[in-house]
């Protein structure tokens, strides 16, 4: 089987129960002082791209994701992941 | 039977020296520092893992850390009851080893602070605070940017008597302002259920000598004492 390279994006976000100290300040110190109050909420996260060798996307997807649960790339207690999307490299 | 402790250094632990230093001059134990992949738990009857930035707090504080050898041979320790104190760094690497429940959060001020502050003693039953009262306030200094204490479980936590240590004023009343990182609950350290780990932000190792102390107190080595005596009545 050729194995083709892809990219996995992948986006930590905070739980929603959890404060979100970085989300808060932009959203009342920036986004609103400036007029942008329509804006309701903002939540913080971290972003990830990770580069893979595999032989479909989505066994590209399906080894980061137990990558990412194994090795707690994400903490459970406070954060959950989402794959955003999965790209074939050229 | 001498007592022998184990201080493990990570690349980027800055605090590693002055646990060292407190362990070996002002508590007068045998003490060594060890690289974290040279730790083998068996030589040792106890551990510190000292504050710091280890591998640059990249990803998320202790994580990378959590996933070191030295974490594995100490969980061996912590199964069979010996002592485990995670200091600031330390705590967030207990946690992301789940070694302790819960996580530590950016501080709600978004800044890393360092300043004294003040802490109620809750659980005197651990391997760290046998040697403290129930509600007896410490001096220590915090140093930290991801500081805030949070938890699903809260309710097991409170149940299980697993919070050792609260934020509070110097008179031991818990109010907003002498939380310094809005941890849940004013939490400042847990311990597992066994209580022979536990970690917190605050650095016993910064506060065991009166010089260092605005107010000239030792409260620090209270934690270090406590372990020793947890240690001398194990073993018995």
């Amino acid at each position: 089987m050729v194995h083709m390279e892809y990219s996995v994006e992948v986006v930590l976000t905070n739980k929603e129960k959890a404060k979100d100290p970085v989300g808060t300040t932009i959203k009342r110190d920036l986004l609103a002082k400036k007029g942008y109050d329509m804006i309701s909420n903002v939540r913080s996260g971290q972003y990830l791209r990770i580069f893979i060798n595999a032989e479909s996307e989505e066994q590209a997807g399906k080894i980061v994701d137990k990558m990412c649960n194994e090795l707690r790339i994400f903490n459970p207690v406070t954060q959950n992941m989402i794959i955003l999307k999965v790209t074939k490299q050229t | 039977m001498s007592i022998k402790i184990a201080v493990i250094q990570f690349p980027g632990a800055n605090c590693d020296l002055d646990a060292i230093h407190v362990l070996k001059n002002v508590i007068k134990v045998d003490v060594s520092l060890v690289w974290h992949n040279h730790f083998k738990e068996k030589n040792y009857d106890g551990v510190v893992l000292p504050g710091g930035f280890t591998f640059g707090d990249y990803l998320r504080a202790g994580i990378i850390a959590a996933h070191s050898p030295a974490i594995d041979e100490a969980r061996i320790m912590l199964k069979d009851g010996r002592p485990i104190i995670g200091i600031c760094n330390g705590f967030q690497i207990l946690t992301e080893s789940q070694f302790l429940p819960g996580a530590l959060l950016q501080n709600d001020s978004l800044k890393f602070i360092c300043k004294w502050v003040n802490i109620k003693v809750e659980n005197n039953k651990t391997a760290f605070t046998n040697k403290m009262r129930i509600g007896e306030v410490l001096d220590i200094p915090i140093a930290h940017g991801e500081g805030r204490y949070f938890t699903d479980n809260l309710k097991e936590l409170e149940e299980n008597d697993q919070i050792v240590f609260r934020y509070s004023t110097r008179d031991g009343e818990y109010t907003e302002s002498a939380n310094p990182n809005g941890s849940l609950e004013y939490i400042a350290g847990v311990c597992n259920i066994e209580q022979n780990c536990i970690g917190l932000m605050p650095h016993p190792e910064r506060a065991s000598e009166s010089i260092l102390s605005p107010r000239g107190t030792e409260h620090g080595q209270l934690f270090f004492e406590s372990m020793i005596k947890f240690i001398e009545q194990r073993v018995k």
